[in-house]
């Protein structure tokens, strides 16, 4: 069966967007601005990533992923490369990221990049009562990008995406 | 992987990625220690987080340094002997208490931090790239140790006497983070990585500030150690080293999958 070039991008573009995070497994790697790019080269299709922190340990299980999807969907062989920059901002994570992130109990991040203060930071809303008071209980949580925080309002402890 | 040392030339591109990528794997490691033993849970995930982030930046620079001269990350780390580590002494230093592995944060951070944004703008396009993540983790690795060492340094007498305790016994390894020989003057020139003198600024502004703040004294300048960076350690990175790389050379080869 002769495959057109674009017709086989397009689908391997498609196969690959929807492969979800291992640890945010409402998201996909294109909701998370993860995957960056779907390229044919010398007839090999080729997927671009980029981590989201320097020591992302979901990088190898992603690209495994990755190519595991695309032979389940006939395109075997790819390529997956790792790149670096453009370094990885939160603000590539989709609209639709967003409210998966908060329909699944984690505050989306802040709009605006990596906070520079050294004392001081936004705090993101509530996701479960929408209260804009909350505090930080601590930077770090369960996952390299996320921090834990507790509603002042209705008292429920969650999960907040760091701004990166 | 044999069990033989390796023996790595090192032009001065060499000798800086592994400055940087020795700087941040021995102090992962250092801070990876305290799993299981730190002082609470948010604690512990937090010490486990920042080591996770500078093992990953080390991992991108061992790559780099790798692939220009022929060895595996795995390699690098795993088959050099003590007197072929770059990393500056500060690093290496034991945990000790709390506010000992806090201080050691708060100094090195306060360097990182302005380090890896400046060499954002580094013309060896893989050093700017591993800046780009690795500027945005020191900041807040600055900020997490900043706002401990307030706490501890203004909280009870036997917080505060701790922390300037260990902030006296670290200072003089802060010198080295600033020294510059010839390797770093050959990459300085060039425009891969910024001059250290001129992050001094900053890192005083920051652990002025900070020190205000937690109403600890600034040890006054004097004389600083040094000898990291071209391999003279203190004995404290053997035994660190011992226990990183005794599988490796008690089971030559082994792989983890």
């Amino acid at each position: 069966m002769v495959v057109n070039d674009d017709t086989l991008l397009a689908r391997a573009r498609e196969i690959a967007a929807a492969v979800t995070d291992p640890e945010l497994p409402v998201l996909t790697i294109a909701d998370l601005g993860v995957l960056r790019e779907v390229a044919l080269r010398d007839g090999v299709v080729e997927v671009t990533i980029t981590p989201t922190y320097s020591g992302c340990p979901a990088i190898p299980l992603i690209a495994a992923e990755i190519r595991a999807a695309l032979a389940r969907g006939g395109i075997a062989g790819a390529q997956v490369r790792t790149a670096l920059a453009p370094a990885w901002t939160t603000e590539w994570i989709s609209e639709s990221g967003r409210r998966k992130l908060a329909a699944w109990g984690i505050a989306p991040p802040p709009g605006a990049g990596s906070s520079r203060q050294l004392f001081s930071e936004e705090q993101p809303a509530c996701p479960r009562c929408g209260s804009p008071r909350t505090e930080r209980i601590s930077a770090f949580g369960a996952t390299a990008c996320r921090a834990l925080h507790r509603c002042l309002a209705c008292r429920e402890p969650f999960d907040a995406f760091k701004c990166h | 992987m044999g069990t033989t040392s390796i023996t790595v030339v090192e032009d001065p591109r060499i000798v800086q990625l592994l400055r940087r990528a020795d700087d941040a794997l021995i102090l992962g490691h250092r801070l990876s220690e305290w799993t299981g033993h730190a002082p609470l849970l948010e604690e512990e995930l937090a010490l486990a987080n920042i080591a996770l982030d500078l093992i990953g930046q080390a991992r991108a620079l061992y790559q780099e340094a790798g692939a220009a001269i022929g060895h595996t990350e795995d390699e690098l780390v795993y088959l050099r002997d003590v007197r072929a580590w770059r990393n500056c002494l500060l690093v290496e230093q034991p945990n000790g208490d709390f506010a000992a592995t806090i201080v050691r944060q708060v100094l090195f951070s306060a360097y990182a931090d302005p380090f890896w944004r400046a060499a954002c703008g580094s013309t060896d396009a893989a050093l700017a790239a591993i800046a780009g993540k690795a500027e945005k983790e020191c900041a807040y690795h600055l900020r997490h140790a900043a706002e401990w060492l307030v706490r501890l340094g203004d909280g009870t007498a036997e917080s505060h006497r701790r922390a300037q305790r260990a902030l006296d016994t670290f200072w003089p390894y802060a010198g080295e983070l600033f020294a510059c020989d010839a390797a770093d003057s050959a990459m300085i020139e060039t425009g891969a990585i910024p001059d250290p003198a001129a992050l001094r600024d900053d890192w005083n502004h920051t652990l002025d500030a900070v020190l205000a703040r937690a109403t600890l004294a600034r040890p006054p300048e004097g004389w600083m150690q040094s000898g990291g960076r071209v391999g003279l350690h203190s004995e404290h990175l053997g035994h660190l080293l011992a226990e990183l790389q005794y599988l490796q050379r008690s089971h030559p080869g082994a792989q983890w999958w």
